[in-house]
This record gives C-alpha cells, sequence and structure tokens, in this order.
C-alpha cells in the first residue's frame, strides 16, 4: 500500500474529482453519441 | 489531396470512423499510465505527496487552454471559409475544455490549501483561469440559445475571439505579473529549473495521455454534432415536402 503521509486526504481528493469529472465527461460523450446515432438511424428506416 | 476535403461530413465521418478506434486505445494507455505512474512516484522532499497532483493539474491545465486556442482556430475557419464542421468541431469541443478548466481549477484549490495555506487567491494565473471557465460556459449557453445553427456559429466564433485573449493570459498571466502565488512554467528547459526526471517522465506520458483522450473526445463529440445537424436537415426536409 502506497503511504501518502500526512497529505493523504488532498491527494486522494485531488484524484477522486479529477476520475469523476472525466469519467463524467467521457460517460456524456459516449451516451450522446449512441443516442444521436440511433434516432438518426431510425429516422433513415422509418422516414 | 487537401486537408479542406475533411470539410466535408461524409468524408470526416468515413476517416475518424477507422481512426478512433486506435486514438481511444491510445488515449487510454497513456492516460491511465501516465496517472498511475504520477501516483506511484515518490515524495518531493518540499511539497510531500501532494506533487502527485501535478500529473493531472498541468494536463488539465494545458488543455483548458489548448482547447480554446483549437476552437478560435475552428471558429476562424467558420467565419473565413464557412466548413460546417469546423463550427461542429468548436461547439463540440467547449465542453471539454470547461470540464478540463474545471479540473485545473479543483485540483489546484485542493494543491493550494495545504502549499498556500488557502484554498483560493486572486493570483492572476487563478483569477484569469477562473475567467477562462466562465468564457467556456457563456460559449456553451450561447450555442444553446441561439436558435439558428449558422447565427449560432457566427456568434460564438465572436466571442471565441474575444476569450482568446483571457486564453492566452492564462498561458502568460504569471509572467506579466509577479506579484502572484503561482509558480511559473512547471516544465522549464532552462538547466537550473528542470523538473527531476522521476517526476517529468510521467508527467509527459500524462500530458500525451490528456492530449489524446481531448482529441478523441472532439472527434466523437463532432461525429455527434454532425448527426444531429443531418437528422434536422431531414426532419426539416420531410415537414417542408
Amino acid at each position: 500500500m502506497i503511504d501518502l503521509g500526512r497529505y493523504a486526504g488532498t491527494v486522494l481528493a485531488a484524484y477522486g474529482v479529477s476520475i469523476v469529472l472525466i469519467a463524467g465527461l467521457v460517460w456524456h460523450t459516449v451516451a450522446a453519441n449512441a443516442r444521436a446515432r440511433r434516432a438518426l438511424q431510425e429516422f433513415e428506416r422509418n422516414g | 489531396m487537401s486537408i479542406w476535403e475533411y470539410a466535408n461530413p461524409a468524408k470526416f465521418m468515413r476517416t475518424t470512423e477507422g481512426a478512433l478506434p486506435w486514438l481511444v486505445g491510445s488515449a487510454a494507455i497513456c492516460c491511465v499510465g501516465g496517472v498511475v505512474w504520477g501516483f506511484l512516484t515518490p515524495e518531493d522532499f518540499r511539497q510531500g505527496s501532494t506533487v502527485k497532483i501535478v500529473f493531472l493539474h498541468v494536463p488539465a491545465a494545458m488543455m483548458a487552454i489548448n482547447i480554446w486556442v483549437m476552437m478560435l482556430v475552428a471558429s476562424l475557419i467558420w467565419i473565413i471559409r464557412r466548413h460546417h464542421v469546423s463550427a461542429l468541431a468548436a461547439r463540440a469541443a467547449a465542453p471539454i475544455g470547461a470540464v478540463m478548466t474545471l479540473i485545473a481549477l479543483a485540483t489546484g484549490a485542493i494543491w493550494g490549501q495545504p502549499m498556500w495555506g488557502t484554498w483560493w487567491e486572486w493570483d492572476p494565473r487563478l483569477t484569469s483561469f477562473l475567467i477562462l471557465f466562465l468564457f467556456y460556459i457563456g460559449y456553451i449557453a450561447l450555442w444553446a440559445s441561439v436558435e439558428d445553427p449558422d447565427s449560432a456559429a457566427d456568434l460564438t466564433g465572436v466571442l471565441c475571439l474575444v476569450g482568446s485573449v483571457f486564453a492566452l493570459l492564462s498561458r502568460y498571466a504569471v509572467l506579466f505579473w509577479n506579484q502572484g502565488l503561482h509558480q511559473g512554467a512547471s516544465l522549464s528547459v532552462a538547466p537550473g529549473e528542470r523538473m527531476s526526471a522521476v517526476y517529468r517522465h510521467p508527467l509527459y506520458l500524462s500530458m500525451l495521455g490528456f492530449f489524446l483522450l481531448t482529441l478523441a473526445l472532439i472527434l466523437i463529440r463532432t461525429r455527434t454534432e454532425i448527426r444531429k445537424r443531418r437528422l434536422a436537415a431531414l426532419q426539416a426536409r420531410e415537414m417542408r415536402a
């Protein structure tokens, strides 16, 4: 286990916030892309 | 072959479809590799383990500025040559830039508390970064509030030109004013100021990872915008018929 010393809370908070924000951005990007692709395919199929 | 061929949405979609899996894979390897390697580096003799925050803070700050510069170039292409893909790419990049700016601000505040004794200071670099973040929010809001996409692209293009002053200010603020808390460049080529290789190498990898991640996300989001635009055009055509 890595010993982060007395700044463990600081380091983990910085990593936690960054990972949550990046994961949220990636999820939003992928979900919006899938939604747009589905909507376009559906429209092209059904007219 | 000319670079302007990629302004054709069909050509852009075909080309990026093939490139994306490689880009996403490389981004994931470099991002995870750089950040994990950085997390495993030893403590700094002055900053302790907080030095590990540099592997997130610097790449995010670097991308926050560079994404705005990329938006500026795309906006200029739209304003001068009226290529829709460039306007959509600028729109697609803005939320990524906003998140990168937010990561830089948040990790900076978390890092600043134990090192400077304060979460926030109206320091030139911190303040210009906050203004850059507000510009990103304003840019996204302006795109969303104008119904006609071409008018929205024109207006956001002008906003992007104005905001570029703050993007450049964020980069060079520490050189203009000396009274700030924030240090100068993290990576210097001057011999006496070079960061130790123990930290420099994982930082380079992390920066490469953030760059590739940003590029992959911009391409995916631009593809999304192209699809939305095509759907809107098809719906409008059907309404007219």
